[in-house]
């Protein structure tokens, strides 16, 4: 496995930093199972995002003025004025929804294969800590333009902290800065909402590094055992990844050259107003099924404390799910359950875009209900209860059993 | 140890050009989407929108100077003498690090306008100061004459005149 | 796996849509719809529409209402030479300054400056228009859902308030306004403009009209945007299908 450089060039720095060695271990030889499928290609995608993300950010950056009364017009000057500063932008809004897209795919991956469970739990965690920091960083990132949704959402936001008793008031003005959400806060959204993908991309790195410890999990869930089961990262994975990127970047060049204001608010090219409130203040796609959760209860601090912990109650997974075996494809139960969960998700993300009345109220109660249900009493009760599938010996097992078949019906089509 | 046959040949062929065509088109798409974001540092459309600028000349005296800004820069409008233009146009050329007539730096020979930066790092000239009754550029000791010409020190040119027209006989237009 | 990945497909679709209807919420009325030359996937702004729009503007919308991300060098973009787009800047007049004595002074527009405010500040146009704020129009295409029929139907729908309908002192009764009572009375009358083509300036081809401007003016780069578009994913097909290629032929390999 001892990395020999030939370029002489490379000899000298390997020998004097082994990075060229960590890099041909993590993006060349990295052992991989060899029976990863497509939904293996959105780890890297989420990766791409994160470049076109700061790429475009930084740009973006030199042209944005974060003062209370330039930062809505320093934006349109970046539509109007800037070469292709209509397209850059365009790229980092949609790129956000983009990078969610992924992300949630991902995460959603990981929870149908069993990803979280040992020895895997702190690449787990890493992850849900990245989804924590976009989360931060898109929030304030919203915030920039400052239309009315920008404001507006950002005084939503940060009066949720308003919930917690006693100090729940001096946290919030000390969020601002002053008494309301103005310049100050804008100021220090634009320092924080650069500082934090860079932050993101220190996590994403401790993130690999755990994951090229433990190992790629796969759809059998099945370790790797011998030679035969993996397969180098490079050229297999890397083309197969590349594939993958050209299809995504038709699906999001779709929306930044068709419809690049879709995923957005038309009101938030009202320039803001500290005076108005819109009519239906909703936050981006990403975050609906949070707000839908924060909004099915009735109580402000039992609303607030909801939201954050099912996002938290994640981080316990690992030791939620009971089951030995990892991957759903052999959990006929969780199969079902795990599709049931999607479905709820989709519903409260669907609820969050709604008006909090009548039976969008009721039907997201339910749903925020089955989410926790879901995640807190039917995956331990289910590991215990489910008899799973006979599990493949070996990976190499599985890929072969898959094959006959599929020749066989070859032959005789 | 085998013997590869024709077909093989073939299909190893085939292979290197689908790799040499597939990193071919990769290359030029990232190439072309680093364009962009090369090409928003270049200035704006409002800014070059501001290319140009207007000067009334009629306030300034003979022997005064006004200073205006174009494109960011500050423009030397400098009504001459009698005596600055004499001196401007009897120098010996061969003398000069940047050879270049005086007849060639006016329109008409009373107004001298130029870009007011040192042709070595980018600094102001003083008016009025240095060894040729020109400018002096006190950052690195460059000397100009009164046609704004490098006599001594380290800038190897000289000072530029900008694009600029007469609109009437008390107005002209730079850029 | 496939009908793994067609599921979620199906699902992600479900979800995006449920938030386009999301967002259109809150529209009581269902907006009449133009076959705008400018929709669609190659669609681009109407010229000699936008233009009949931009003198509707000016000559109609911009006794109130400012366009004060436009500058008059982008009407350019609409087919207005040069010579027209400077005599155009003329017409109005900027403060400048200071001069040499300090003093502040008036001097015609020119095509680097951008249509003027009508008022002064926000409490000015209010002052002026009975407490009402006239919008500055630069975005309003982009900051209404479904902007360009919005506007159309907002202009046309101007009809009698039904009996049973209480209008408030000062407003106006419109089909298309949230709530129906606007502050705006009706801004067009048939033949308000004279237009230089020889349209005839019924109320509804001026409405057509400036709306086609103003969606230009909200979106000025929406050309350059779909041919690039066009361009890129023709190329990212053509890489996808060589990347696919290789893959296979990389993984062919393996037993």
């Amino acid at each position: 496995m001892s990395f020999e450089p030939k370029n002489p060039a490379i000899k000298w720095v390997e020998d004097r930093l082994p990075l060229p060695g960590m890099l041909h271990h993590a993006l060349y030889e990295y052992p991989t199972p060899k029976n990863l499928s497509y939904w293996w290609t959105f780890g890297s995608l989420a990766g791409f995002m994160l470049v076109v993300q700061i790429v475009t950010g930084i740009v973006l950056a030199m042209h944005y003025t974060p003062h209370v009364d330039h930062a809505f017009n320093s934006v349109e000057h970046i539509m109007r004025d800037v070469n292709y500063g209509w397209l850059i932008r365009y790229m980092h809004a949609n790129g956000a929804s983009m990078f969610f897209i992924v992300v949630y795919l991902h995460i959603f991956r990981g929870l149908y294969y069993g990803s979280y469970k040992a020895p895997r739990e702190l690449l787990w965690w890493l992850g849900l800590v990245i989804f924590l920091l976009m989360m931060a960083t898109a929030f304030m990132g919203y915030v920039l333009p400052w239309g009315q949704m920008s404001f507006w959402g950002a005084t939503v936001i940060t009066n949720l902290f308003s919930a917690i008793p006693l100090v729940g008031d001096s946290i919030v003005t000390w969020l601002w800065g002053g008494f309301a959400v103005d310049n100050p806060t804008l100021n220090r959204f634009f320092s924080l909402h650069y500082l934090l993908p860079f932050v993101i991309a220190g996590v994403v790195i401790l993130h690999i590094w755990s994951l090229h410890t433990s190992g790629s999990n796969n759809p059998t869930g099945v370790e790797i055992k011998d030679k035969q089961d993996s397969i180098p990262f490079h050229p297999y994975y890397t083309v197969k990844d590349l594939f993958g990127l050209a299809i995504f970047l038709i699906f999001f060049s779709a929306f930044l050259f068709y419809a690049p204001n879709y995923l957005g608010h038309p009101d938030n090219y009202i320039p803001a107003n500290p005076l108005v409130t819109p009519a239906h203040i909703v936050p981006e796609w990403y975050f609906l099924p949070f707000y839908a959760i924060l909004r099915a209860v009735p109580d402000k601090l039992g609303g607030v404390l909801l939201m954050f912990g099912a996002i938290l109650v994640l981080f316990a997974l690992p030791w939620l799910d009971k089951s030995r075996i990892r991957s759903a494809r052999f959990r006929p139960i969780y199969k079902q359950l795990f599709w049931i969960f999607v479905a709820d998700c989709i519903l409260l993300t669907y609820i969050g875009g709604k008006p909090a009345e009548g039976a969008y109220l009721i039907w997201g109660r339910i749903a925020t209900v089955y989410y926790f249900v879901h995640l807190l009493i039917l995956l331990p009760l289910v590991g215990l209860f489910e008899k799973p599938k006979p599990l493949p010996a070996s990976i190499s097992e599985d890929v072969l059993s898959k094959k006959k078949p599929a020749k066989e019906e070859a032959a005789n089509a | 140890m085998t013997t590869t046959t024709p077909e093989e040949e073939n299909g190893v062929k085939r292979r290197d050009f689908l790799y040499i065509a597939a990193g071919g088109l990769g290359a030029v798409g990232t190439a072309a989407a680093i364009w962009p974001f090369i090409s928003q540092m270049n200035p704006s459309a409002d800014v070059l929108a501001l290319s140009t600028t207007e000067a009334d000349l009629s306030g300034i005296e003979v022997g005064s100077e006004l200073t205006v800004v174009w494109q960011g820069k500050p423009i030397f409008v400098r009504h001459r003498t009698e005596q600055d233009i004499a001196s401007a146009e009897d120098v010996d050329l061969a003398t000069l690090p940047d050879p270049q007539p005086d007849s060639e730096r006016v329109i008409k020979p009373e107004w001298l306008v130029m870009i007011g930066i040192c042709t070595h790092l980018g600094c102001v000239p003083l008016k009025g100061q240095g060894d040729y009754g020109g400018w002096f550029c006190p950052c690195h000791g460059s000397h100009y004459d009164t046609s704004g010409r490098i006599r001594k020190g380290p800038a190897p040119a000289n000072l530029v005149i900008p694009p600029y027209e007469f609109l009437d006989d008390n107005n002209i237009k730079i850029g | 796996m496939l009908k793994l990945l067609m599921s979620a497909g199906v699902a992600a679709f479900v979800s995006l849509a449920s938030l386009g209807s999301a967002q259109a919420a809150g529209e009581a009325v269902e907006l009449k719809s133009v076959a705008w030359e400018h929709g669609g996937l190659f669609g681009a702004y109407d010229r000699a529409s936008a233009q009949r729009g931009a003198q509707v503007y000016r000559e109609v919308c911009a006794a109130c209402h400012g366009l004060s991300l436009v500058a008059f060098r982008t009407l350019a973009d609409l087919g207005f030479t040069e010579d027209e787009i400077k005599a155009l800047a003329a017409e109005y007049d900027f403060v400048d300054g200071p001069d040499d004595s300090g003093e502040m002074f008036d001097r015609p527009g020119k095509p680097s400056d951008k249509f003027p405010a009508p008022h002064a500040n926000e409490k000015a146009a209010r002052a002026a228009n009975g407490g009402a704020y006239p919008l500055d129009l630069s975005l309003i295409a982009k900051a209404r859902p479904n902007g360009d029929n919005y506007l159309y139907s907002l202009l046309t729908g101007y009809v009698d308030a039904p009996a049973d309908f209480t209008l408030a002192p000062g407003m106006n009764y419109n089909a298309y306004f949230a709530g129906h009572q606007i502050a705006m009375p009706p801004p067009l009358m048939e033949d308000q403009v004279e237009f230089a083509d020889g349209t005839e300036a019924s109320i509804d081809q001026m409405a057509h009209d400036v709306t086609v401007f103003l969606t230009w003016a909200a979106e000025p780069k929406m050309e350059q945007r779909k041919q690039m578009g066009l361009k890129v994913i023709l190329f990212l097909l053509i890489l996808a299908g060589l990347f696919y290629a290789v893959k296979r032929k990389v993984w062919s390999d393996l037993h």
